[in-house]
């Protein structure tokens, strides 16, 4: 199989490095190559972070280049305007439809920028929602790294059974009640249009 | 088996796999797991520690390597400067049991201060070293580093790079051999460096120079992919991804396993024939110039930047002028978003306090670095670790009295452990004056919440003897010594302009735990009331969950908020209420 690109993007302390793990568990348990490429650090407090999961029967370079990502799954609305020049023409994207202000629209250097979902969806095949509605349905706001991970899993041709497994095995066991209800609510998630 | 696993854990599983006996570091990202993974292996069968600096993690693997142990240490590239000491004077004594330092380079710096090269320190300190170019490498040659250190007498280093040591990929997990610790034989020619014993010694080192040189040019990590190509490319670590990945079968390479010493005869047998030859390596055109230095023609850093990371489409671009894939714009400029304090973040209050006095702030490496980002904006000047308090001495020193007066040093309690006590005791012992903040949250914060001495526990999480900070500061001869918790506003403030006025050195402990910490639970949010006459006075503190609307009015996002209350302390006009 080619390699197939899935670009993960949001804020620091979202959550984040947990969904692209659950996704790397994922692609293991079907057999094939796979490189996760995360970010630690400075750039984890508030600031953009991106992962990268590639699998495929040979991955070499873990990270991905503009317009070669086959999904983008995006944790907050700027992040994926800002992640739009990495996606592959007729890739798919998936936002929470979530606004954090970044410390220049905090002190007024410059605006968030207004209309970006509806500019996203006139250009790309886009799935909004609001993933965090979701996770405090399913018990904590925590959980929408999970929901939107139930999101994608949908879209994907792999069985909800090897989400499941992998969910069970990436998220702490106290968590786990919580996240799998997150997990089946994204999954279950039917846009409205 | 196979299991999926970050670079930095597959060097751990190597060194665990190869028997080490003993690992000691101090944290620094893209480094720190490495250290964190060793301290899930049994407490039985490996020695694993934080160290409070990286130059006392080196030396105690150096004493651990002479008695006969296996041992490894662990650090990023600004570490490894910290280490050079004792690591140069290694290279002439060598080892007993196999000895092994494992530096992570930061190119695009993710987290970090500069952007160094450190495969300049191999040749300096005649030191060979392996690069790995993914997770199953970084195991299998870890596990190598340690018997080839053992076969040449020689300490080995290991070279990650922030991709290599934070991507994950597939290894094959294999079990421990057991490594025995060898016998410990009195050796002075050997262990003391000393002028006499040192002459002798460089005469062996030059001698191993000579066998690893040769040794390289066999080394299994060399290895030649021949596609019976015009084109021939040299590349190592994690540039070799991208170089596959961008040009595929249309190139040779010569893929480079052991970045010193590098393979002369190997290199000049690779380029024979070829047209043209390739260097691409990120940083420093350190193998470019071994190549030149061999007599070898290459292009190198006339295509290729020294600056930050590289991708394969910047690859393709500069060698065979293809562009990349085509891709959607956003139409509008879009705001940067940088890393900033975390929402309930004990430093806020700190520097929201240093701005308002006006104050010049000398700053160091932590989280706190951030204070010098807008709108907080209050950080004057950082280096390195430890530099916030002989830096502000430096500057006390030559700008007078009446500069140090609005002169303070911000240092977290960590990195004060690391090396701000022996610049403390600089300037207590040359009849200073300054004041130094000692920011205490009881952890190493910008790391990932690691402990140090200060904080009463070991990597393990086990309980020991805790270093205190006040007994310390009085013991280096510090008089006036204050504990504040910094988001007691008015007090910290009333305290710091009381200290910088003193003739005398005074040490401001400020004493409030990480948000971050599971032990810290903030309940509930704040609320702006219909009290507020948006004077934005809670804006000038930069916290994320707080900011102003398009209608004027001041918004606190209940996402962001964990309640901790600093913006009430700052409010004068109580208009923010909290709400469980």
């Amino acid at each position: 199989m080619s390699v197939k690109n899935i670009m993960i993007v949001g804020v620091g302390g979202q959550g984040t490095l947990l969904a692209s793990r659950i996704l790397g568990n994922v692609v293991i348990r079907s057999g094939y190559d796979v490189k996760v490429s995360e970010i630690h650090g400075m750039s984890q407090r508030g600031g953009s972070v991106v992962t990268y999961v590639k699998y495929g029967d040979k991955v070499n370079s873990p990270i991905i280049d503009k317009g070669e990502a086959d999904i983008i799954l995006a944790f907050e609305r700027l992040e994926a305007y800002r992640a739009l020049p990495w996606l592959k023409k007729g890739g798919k994207m998936i936002v929470n439809d979530q606004k954090i202000n970044p410390m220049p629209v905090i002190t007024g250097a410059m605006k968030y920028p207004e209309g970006i979902i509806e500019e996203l969806k006139g250009k790309i095949d886009l799935t909004a929602l609001d993933a965090l509605a979701l996770a405090e349905k399913a018990g904590s706001v925590k959980a929408v790294n999970v929901t939107l991970i139930g999101v994608m899993a949908k879209s994907t041709e792999i069985p909800y059974e090897v989400w499941v497994d992998a969910v069970k095995e990436t998220v702490p066991a106290k968590a786990l009640e919580v996240n799998l209800k997150a997990f089946d609510l994204g999954y279950n998630f039917q846009e409205v249009c | 088996m196979k299991k999926l696993l970050l670079g930095n854990a597959a060097v751990a599983r190597g060194a665990y796999e190869a028997g080490v006996n003993f690992v000691s570091s101090y944290p620094g990202t893209p480094s720190t797991e490495i250290t964190e993974q060793m301290a899930e292996y049994p407490k039985e069968e490996v020695f694993v520690e934080w160290a409070p600096n990286e130059k006392v993690a080196a030396e105690a693997v150096v004493g651990a390597a002479i008695a006969g142990g296996r041992a490894m240490s662990c650090c990023k590239h600004v570490g490894l400067n910290v280490m050079a000491d004792p690591i140069f004077t290694d290279s002439y004594i060598g080892v007993n049991g196999g000895a092994v330092f494992c530096v992570a380079d930061d190119p695009g710096m993710h987290s970090s201060q500069n952007e160094q090269d450190s495969r300049h320190y191999a040749k300096a300190a005649k030191i060979p070293m392996l690069e790995p170019a993914d997770s199953s490498e970084c195991k299998e040659f870890t596990k190598a580093a340690f018997d080839l250190s053992e076969k040449f007498d020689v300490p080995v280093f290991i070279r990650l790079s922030t991709r290599i040591s934070h991507s994950q990929s597939l290894v094959e997990i294999c079990d421990r051999v057991e490594h025995t610790v060898k016998p410990y034989e009195k050796n002075i020619p050997k262990n003391v460096m000393m002028p006499a014993m040192a002459i002798k010694r460089h005469v062996v080192v030059e001698e191993r120079e000579r066998q690893l040189r040769e040794y390289a040019e066999s080394c299994p990590f060399n290895k030649v992919e021949d596609n019976g190509r015009k084109i021939g490319v040299i590349t190592a670590g994690i540039s070799y991804q991208y170089a596959k990945e961008a040009l595929g079968d249309r190139v040779n390479y010569l893929k480079i396993g052991m970045a010193y010493p590098l393979p002369e005869k190997l290199i000049k047998k690779f380029s024979e024939g070829l047209e043209k030859v390739i260097v691409i390596e990120e940083l420093d055109p350190f193998i470019e110039e071994g190549c030149r230095a061999f007599g070898v023609k290459v292009t190198g850093k006339e295509i290729f930047t020294m600056l930050g990371e590289y991708t394969p489409a910047l690859i393709k671009k500069a060698i065979f002028n293809e562009a990349a894939a085509e891709s959607e714009l956003p139409e509008k400029e879009i705001p940067a978003r940088p890393p900033a304090l975390c929402p309930g973040c004990p430093h806020r209050g700190v520097f929201y306090v240093l701005k308002k006095l006006g104050l010049t702030v000398s700053g160091d490496i932590g989280c706190y670095t951030l204070g010098a980002i807008a709108p907080l904006s209050s950080v004057d000047s950082v280096i390195c670790m430890g530099a916030s308090i002989s830096a502000a001495h430096g500057m006390a020193a030559v700008r007078g009295k009446e500069f140090n007066k609005k002169l303070v040093s911000v240092i977290g309690d960590s990195t004060f452990m690391h090396s701000g006590m022996t610049a403390l005791v600089d300037i207590t012992y040359n009849k200073g004056s300054n004041t130094v903040i000692i920011l205490d949250n009881s952890i190493t914060g910008m790391t990932g919440h690691q402990d140090n001495p200060t904080t009463g526990k070991t990597i393990r999480g086990e309980a020991t003897k805790q270093a205190d900070l006040i007994k310390i500061c009085e013991g280096l001869g510090v008089d006036r010594i204050a504990v504040v918790d910094p988001f007691d506003v008015k007090k910290f403030e009333q305290v710091v302009k009381e200290e910088v006025e003193k003739d005398e050195v005074s040490v401001i402990i400020a004493q409030r735990p990480c948000a971050l910490l599971k032990s810290v639970k903030y309940k509930g949010h704040c609320e702006i009331s219909e009290k507020c006459r948006k004077c934005k006075m809670c804006m000038k503190l930069g916290c994320p969950a707080i900011s102003v609307d398009e209608s004027g009015c001041v918004r606190i996002d209940r996402t962001q908020c964990n309640g901790c209350e600093l913006c009430i302390g700052v409010c004068p006009f109580g208009a923010i209420e909290k709400k469980e």
